[in-house]
Order: C-alpha cells, then structure tokens, then sequence
C-alpha cells in the first residue's frame, strides 16, 4: 500500500543484480537499448527523444533532445559527452544509487548518447566524496571494454566510444556543467560566461554534452520502450519518474523513484511516513539551493513546472524535512553559512551577496535585525537571482527569498523583538 | 558583413553580427559602465556592473558578453538595472578600503569613478576590513591585496600577453583573493616587474614602488649633485598626465619643469641609447664575422632580460652584452661626467625617470655598479614624474622650453625611436648599414619593423651579407620567437625584444590608461620626432664621437668593457630560492 505509487524504471535493477556483473545486467536486458540505438540513426533517436519528453533530472529540467539537438549535427573531429555526477546538493544522493547499484546502466546511456552525438569520448564526473562510487564505475568500464561493449566497433557497428571516471575534488560549483569542463581542463572551477554554449564550445574548445546521471539513465528505457510510453507517465510537461531523496525530521529516511505527478504530501507521509519528532513546518526541496515549502503548498506535485510556480523547485529531488521543534531562521541561516563556503568567488553577486545574505540571517537569529536590514536582504537577493553570473548564484539567495516569503512572520517577530 | 539591427534604449543600432550590447550601446552614444572589462583582453563578465534588460529575458544580461541578436530590445537605464548595478558597487566599496583621499590610484580608479557617476552615498553593507598585508617584496611592484576586487585582469595580461603568469587565484567565495602561487610576494617568484598588470588593474591594488620621496631628499640635500636622465617614451605619454595628446608636449618643457624641481643636471637617457647602437652594433658586426653566437638578442629591456634568465636560460649567451642606456649612462654619470665636471662621484645622486617599473628592479641589480658606486640611484616612473610636477605646482603646459645640459643631452633621431617596438633595431640598422658598407642610406626609414605586430621580420643586405631580423614586443611573443629557434624552425641574426605591448611607450610605468589605442598614439608621435631632428642616425652624434675621443677610446674597447657591458644570470623558475631571484 505504501509502495503503491513508486514505479523504478531508472532503479529498475536496483539490489536484483550485481553491479559490477555485466552478465547479470544484460540478463536484466541491459545493453538492448544500445543494440537497438546502434542500429537507429541519430536523428531518430533524438525524435524519440522529442516524443518521450525527457528533461534534464539535475535540476534545470532542459529538454534533453533539445540539447542534444544543437551538438549531433556539428561536424568536428571531436565531440565529447560529459556526465554530471557532481551530486553536491545536500541531502541528495539519487546519482550514487545508480552508479553504484546499476553502472553498466549509465555505460550504456553514454554509450547511446555518444553514438547520437557523434562524441567518441565521454567522461563522468564524479565528486571527490564518491571514492566508492568511483571504484564501482571504473570496474564497470573495464568489464565493459573487456566484453566488447565499450571501445572499438561496438557490437560491429563501426561506432568507438570510451569511457573514463574523472573525479571532482570537493567543490559544489562543479556541479555546474561549464565549471566541470574548466575542472577537466584542469583549471580551477570556475563557470563559463555563455555564450558560447558548451554544446557548441566545451571541452577542449569541442562540442560538448553534459547531462545528469539520472537524466542519462532514462534514456535505454525510452529507447527499448518508446518515447510515447515514457510521455505516459507523470505530469504531462515533466514526464517519467523521480527519484527523490527524502531526509530530516521525517520517518523513512529514504528514496523513492515515483512518477512526477505524485505530489509532495504523497512524498513525505505516504513514502516518508510522516514528520517525526514534533508536527511538520517547512520542507525544504531540491537541496540547499531549494525553497523552503510550508504545508499549505504540500498539494503541489513534483514535477519541475509545478514546482517552479509555487516559487520552489524540483532541483535535484532531496526532500528535507523540518519539523516545528527547529528554529527555522537556524536552518536558513545555515543554508546561507553553506554558500559562503560554496560560491567560487568568481562574479560580484555571488561573491559578496552570499556573504552579506549569511551576515543577514546571523543578525537576525540574534535579535539584532531591523526592518532596513530586512529590505536590504531581500533587494539583494533579487539583485543576485538576475545578475549573477551562474546557476549556484542566481538560485543561493532561495532559501532566505522563500523564508521571507512562505515564514514571514518569523522574521518579523525576531525583528520586532529588537 | 552581416549586420544585425536592434533597439537600444529606443534607439535603434545596425551592427556587426558579433558586436556586443556594450559596443553596439557606444555607437548611439550610451554610456555602459564596466570593471572587468578591458578593451585589449577577453571577456570575463565576472563584475557584473554592467548589467542590462533584455526584452523577453528573465535574467539581466552581461552587456560585455552578450551579442546583439535581430531585433534586440535592450534596456540599460531601467531603475531594475540602475539598482542592480548600484547594488553591485555597494557590494564592491563595502568590502574595499575606504582610503580613497590618500590612494595612489585617488582619481584614476575606475571603482571611484563608478561610485562617483552612481551617487554612492550610503553603502548598505558593513565595511569590512580584509586585513591583508602588504605585498612589498618586489623592487618595482607593490601590491595592496586588500583594494583588489578580482576582476581578473592582471591574471590575464600576466598570463596570456606576457606568459609569465605569476597571478593565480586562491581561496574560495567572499574570501577569494589574487596572489602568486602560495602566497609567495612578487619580489619572491619568476615576476619579470614589467609592471602590465599595474596598467590592468582598474583599482589601486598593484602599483609602483613609489620612490619620489627618496630623489625629494636627495634634492633637499645640500651635499648632493642630483642629475637625471630621462627616456625617450617619457614625452609622449607624460603629455596624457597633464590633459594633452599624446606627444602634445615638448621635450624642453619638460627640461624645464625638471631643472624647477630642483635637478642640478638634466640629461637625456637618448645620449645613451646612441651609444649603445655604436657599442651594440659593432657587437653584432663583430658576431658576425667573428662566427660569434648568433642571433644576438637586444638587452635594453630589464623585463625581457629577467624573462630570459628564467625562461630561456639556454639563451643567454644571445643577449647582447651591452647594458641598456640608462645603465650605461649611469655608469658613465659618476665616470665620465663627474671627470669632467670635477665632481666627487661619492656626491652624485643619480636619477632615472623611465616609462618602466623593470628599470628600478634593473638598477638595483649587484652587478649595476661599475663606476663603483650604486651607477643609478633612483628610478622613477612616468607617473612618479608626473607627481613630482604637480606636487611642485609647475604649469608644465604653459612653462618655457628650456635645453638639456650638454654633453650628455645630445642625441638623435635613432635614440628617440628606441621607444618604440623595432625602434632599436631601425636605430642598429641605421648606422650598422652604414658602418659596415661605407656606402650612405638612400631611406633611413626601415617601415617594416614597425608597428603593433607581435612578431617582424626583415631581411637587410649589409655588404653582400643577407641579414635576417626580427622584431618582438611582449614577453609572450618572445616566446613564440625562441622557441621556433630553439627547435630549429627560424633563423636570425639580430633580434629585438621589448617586453612591454608596443615597446617602452607602452611600458609599466606609463599613465594610466595605456591601452593599445593610446600606443599607437605614442608610437605615431615618436616616430614624428624622429623626423623632425636634424640627426637621425646614433653615428653622427657629435656627443658621442666626443665621448669615444676623450674617454672610451673605441667601441668595445677596455673602457667600455668595464663601463657599458654586463652579465646575466640563470635564473629558475621554481622551486624558488632566493639567491635565484
């Protein structure tokens, strides 16, 4: 009955293989997709990708062939797809399930993926606190090679690709996809100004996609299945499954893969089994760079458009849950302490605003706050969301923006207090 | 061409597919205010002040970044982007020192112009204090982290036009910072103190090693026979100090603002640079005949020279051994002159003024002492001479001419071309074609060295020989140079290398403001003294048949030898010791 709801597609051989068995996944029908893929061409496989709908799982919500649309078509010596398995966002860790539970998955959507791009290069980047998940990969990929399923004319078809595992070293800016290319560059992470996009100048100066592992990992499906069956389910814009990573004051401290029109109430009492330890307060969705949700917007489903107009976002899927016992301007405040150490310290906005929005909060979890000080937040949090340079900075000032907005009153007593 | 039309501000532009919002905003005369923006570097977008509406976009968009598109609607004075932008350099002042009054950038920052043209009158975010020291290691660069508001730029001049790249980024977030790697001081890693990313920095975070108080004193002292020299680059940008055009302002001016000031002696480092084209070229006759190593690389530019020693210790033996004109005349100054004029050397306090910040590190170099003495005392910048004239309250620009102390202030034409890039090479060609064949030149005017190319090359026939040139500004394409050589693909003889974009007029110690556009106005400028002067060839100066006749005796000889050749020294890059340094 709890379960009802959840539908695996991407954790579909989630603990019923061994990862690193090759033999096993393919029993599980692994590497048909890419026979089929193989035998597809490019443009068709992006048309089943146009049908299916996919958008991009990292927390964007892209159209998938879109993106993939602007790079298969150039023609270059070289091309590369990158996977982003930067998971940095707090209380996420949806990509790691499916590296460490499911590698060859990810081996054969990049796999498709470089075959549409027309990319004979991919790498996955990976951050530094994944050693594990690092290993896991690296075996996959050597078995893979050693099966013929990666390298050379695979499976005859004339197409080369190689994988390789690059490991990030500790940053959250990394997570955005330019500052993985200057970190595989080996330069320092810092995001690109575009344009130029990446799928026209990335890595190397080359053409260049870059995708979430989760996002990747719906992609055999669609091709075994069908772009019209993965537009079957969930919401209608934002369709297929998400994982989401649920933590904090709630029961089942756990993940589930549900279609995207479950809503978050589904999300946190009928898979999370409810908030624990005093009555719920606020819910704090797709990591730190999400909003802050109070329960009157629980109704909401999770998909990324219903999400974004209610001011929150899917963002990555973590689901944080606070309950009345917390101090939530704490909480914010240490949202905000999360970006000072985070922002590369690269565009003004970012560099300074994140510093000043954790010197607001800290002023106003002292009671020494004034209404001047409150207006001058929150007009430096507008200032930030338009003018910083990349996503890390223009999303940081959510968290206090949504506290201000959905928890208003909580500032206002701690002003007022003064 | 493609063009592109849009809508600024209700005006509409045509433009060049490509062009920016910024210059497109230009055309119609709208103003864009910038930071991070450099006319001759690339784009880095990072300060974020010059933000703009878009039509139909969410975001406010970057205007140095962004292209104009088909039918554009552009907003850039909407009260959205004055907040943002005003927001910006709030968030800017607060975490920057408020020591504007007494800044050595006070009215040539473009963060105080900024705050200025944006009425800052309240910075809504507390002041914090960095707390950094000092950087003042380097003889010639001085750094003040805490003014520093990461833009980048002098990263990138380091870098990508000089191929130095000591300037690195560290730290992360509100705390970021540029330094040289592990926080070593400039004076403590492979810095070349050409002193670019002074020119770049667009606030008062890097500059010179202002030593104008030191040549006061030597002034106030009675017991001192202060001289100066002056080089040729000087006049033709210290005019844009004092509101004029470029070359606007003439050379006896100057001589007599210099002698108001207090100098007992002022000369000119062209005096010099005409010997050193007497001394340098029969170097290079000599190499050349005497299978001496080849090409001969010059050794004027003390950037260039350290650049060498660290990078390119393999061609040392290339550079010319004549020391640069300001040594040689220093060397002389406290010889030759203090002879004649029957002066006690230990007296003589010896000043340089140079468009250049190498030059300080240059004269403190050990070995700088032939005369027995420390040969210059003091180097000064184009803005410390600058400072100096102000502070004297002279009206430079209405002030009479006045000459230059014979005998070392007379020169010619190749003398005051070294200050610009393939000056010194036009110079040497001058009088080596006409040294080594007997025969006149018909055209003096070797056209083919000059200019803000990165990389000239000539070929001259001198006697039946076919010598091949090459000229080079910046230390970048230094490097382009010898390494083609060093892997065998290029050839020369003789090759100049300035350090600095378009040779000394562009040097580090120039006003600031030297971009490439005011070079080529200075280069324009010098290129027209030179045809002015009724000598242009550094053999047909008087001063200096006089100087071999009375005291060197001849080229290359023992006198010169001691007095107006150097060594150099291999230099590591890392790890650093000091003693390498």
């Amino acid at each position: 009955m709890a379960y009802a709801k959840e539908q695996r597609l991407v954790l579909n051989n989630y603990d019923k293989i061994n990862p690193t068995s090759i033999d096993e996944y393919v029993i599980r029908g692994g590497f048909r997709a890419l026979r089929k893929a193989l035998s597809m061409s490019s443009a068709e496989i992006i048309q089943e990708l146009k049908i299916s709908g996919l958008r991009g799982r990292g927390g964007a919500g892209f159209p998938t062939w879109l993106k993939w649309s602007f790079t298969a078509p150039i023609e270059v010596d070289q091309k590369y797809i990158i996977c982003n398995a930067d998971e940095g966002e707090p209380g996420t860790y949806k990509d790691r399930l499916i590296m460490d539970k499911d590698p060859y998955l990810l081996i054969e959507a990049m796999t498709i993926a470089g075959f549409t791009l027309g990319a004979t290069k991919g790498y996955i980047y990976v951050r530094g606190e994944y050693p594990h998940s690092q290993k896991i990969l690296n075996t996959a990929i050597a078995n893979a090679k050693m099966a013929g399923m990666m390298g050379n004319n695979i499976f005859g078809s004339g197409f080369d690709f190689n994988l390789q595992v690059f490991s990030g070293a500790f940053a959250f800016v990394c997570g955005e996809e330019t500052a993985i290319i200057e970190s595989i560059e080996g330069k320092r992470g810092e995001p690109r100004i575009r344009p130029p996009y990446p799928g026209v100048v990335g890595l190397w100066g080359k053409p260049t996609v870059i995708n979430n592992v989760e996002t990747l990992a719906n992609i055999p499906a669609i091709i075994n299945n069908g772009g019209r069956w993965f537009a079957n389910i969930g919401a209608i814009k934002y369709p297929g499954t998400k994982i989401m990573t649920l933590s904090g004051d709630v029961a089942n401290k756990t993940f589930v893969e549900v279609p995207t029109d479950t809503t978050l109430y589904d999300i946190i009492y009928t898979f999370g089994g409810g908030v624990v330890g005093g009555n719920f307060q606020a819910v704090q969705v797709g990591g730190n760079s999400g909003g802050l949700l109070p329960a009157s917007l629980l109704e909401t489903a999770i998909d990324f458009d219903s999400m974004q107009a209610i001011g929150g976002s899917l963002g990555t899927g973590a689901v944080f849950v606070i309950n009345d016992r917390h101090d939530l301007l704490d909480v914010v405040k240490n949202v905000a302490h999360f970006f000072t150490e985070e922002s590369c310290g690269k565009c003004t906005p970012c560099r300074e605003g994140c510093q000043r929005l954790y010197d607001f909060m800290n002023k106003v979890c002292e009671g020494e706050a004034t209404a001047k000080d409150l207006q001058i937040a929150a007009g430096l949090a507008r200032v930030m969301n338009k003018t910083a340079l990349c996503g890390l900075g223009q999303a940081a000032p959510t968290p206090v923006q949504t506290a201000i907005k959905f928890f208003g009153k909580k500032f206002e007593e701690r002003i007022n207090a003064k | 061409m493609d063009m592109v039309t849009a809508i600024i501000d209700g005006c509409g532009v045509e433009v060049a597919k490509g062009t920016t919002i910024l210059e497109a905003a230009k055309t119609v005369g709208i103003k864009i205010p910038t930071l991070c923006y450099h006319p001759d570097q690339f784009i880095k977008a990072n300060c974020r002040v010059c933000v703009v509406e878009v039509e139909g976009v969410q975001l406010l968009q970057a205007a140095c970044a962004t292209a104009v598109n088909e039918g554009m609607v552009v907003k850039t004075n909407t009260s959205a982007v004055r907040d943002a932008r005003k927001t910006i350099l709030e968030l800017i002042l607060a975490h920057h020192p408020q020591d504007c009054l007494h800044c050595i950038r006070n009215q040539k920052c473009e963060l105080q112009t900024l705050a200025s043209e944006y009425n800052i009158r309240d910075i809504r975010f507390d002041q914090v204090d960095r707390g950094l020291a000092l950087d003042l290691t380097s003889p010639s660069i001085h750094r003040d982290p805490n003014k520093c508001i990461k833009c980048g730029r002098c990263i990138e001049v380091c870098e990508r036009v000089q191929t130095v790249a000591v300037y690195s980024k560290y730290d992360r977030g509100f705390d970021v910072g540029v330094a040289p790697a592990l926080n070593l001081g400039l004076g403590d890693v492979a810095c070349i103190n050409c002193g670019q990313c002074v020119l770049a920095c667009p606030v008062g975070a890097i500059y010179e090693n202002d030593q104008h108080d030191q040549v006061w004193d030597a002034i106030n002292d009675p017991e001192k026979h202060v001289v100066c020299q002056m080089a040729p680059a000087i006049r033709v940008a210290l005019a844009e100090e004092f509101g004029l055009n470029s070359g606007e302002l003439q050379m006896g001016k100057i001589v007599a603002a210099l002698r108001q000031i207090g100098f007992d002696k002022v000369m000119h480092t062209n005096f010099t640079a005409d010997l050193t084209i007497i001394e340098e070229g029969n170097e290079l006759l000599q190499r050349i005949n005497n299978g001496g190593k080849l090409p001969m690389i010059t050794s004027c530019s003390p950037g260039w020279i350290k650049f060498c020693e660290h990078n390119f210790p393999d061609f040392l033996e290339n550079l010319s051994t004549c020391k640069s004109p300001q040594q040689m005349f220093g060397a002389l100054v406290k010889t030759y002159y203090a002879e004649k004029s029957g002066i006690d050397p230990a007296k003589i306090y010896s000043v340089s003024f140079m468009p250049c910040t190498a030059k300080k590190y240059e004269c403190a170099r050990p070995e700088m002492n032939s005369s027995g003495y420390q040969d210059v005392d003091a180097v000064l910048t184009t803005r410390e001479l600058a400072r100096m004239i102000r502070e004297s309250g002279i009206d430079i620009v209405n002030i009479a001419p006045e000459e230059f102390d014979a005998p070392m202030g007379i020169y010619t034409g190749a003398a005051v071309i070294f200050g610009a890039t393939g000056g010194v090479m036009e110079a040497a060609l001058r009088t080596v074609y006409e040294v080594a064949t007997g025969d006149t030149l018909n055209d003096i005017n070797f056209t083919a060295v000059r200019g803000m190319e990165g990389i000239k090359e000539a070929t001259v026939n001198l006697a039946g020989t076919e010598v091949k040139v090459a000229v080079a500004h910046t230390t970048g394409n230094a490097r382009k140079l010898l390494e083609a050589i060093r892997a065998g693909e290029k050839f020369y003889h003789f090759i100049e290398v300035m350090a600095c974009p378009g040779g000394c007029i562009g040097g580090g110690g120039q006003p600031i403001g030297t971009i490439n556009e005011k070079r080529q106005f200075r280069i324009d400028a010098i290129y027209e003294e030179d045809l002015g002067l009724p000598m242009r060839k550094s053999h047909e100066n008087p001063a200096i048949t006089q100087i071999y006749e009375e005291f060197l005796k001849t080229p290359l000889g023992h006198k010169s030898h001691e007095l107006l050749h150097t060594h150099y020294t291999k230099r590591s890059l890392y790890p650093f010791s000091k003693e390498q340094l």
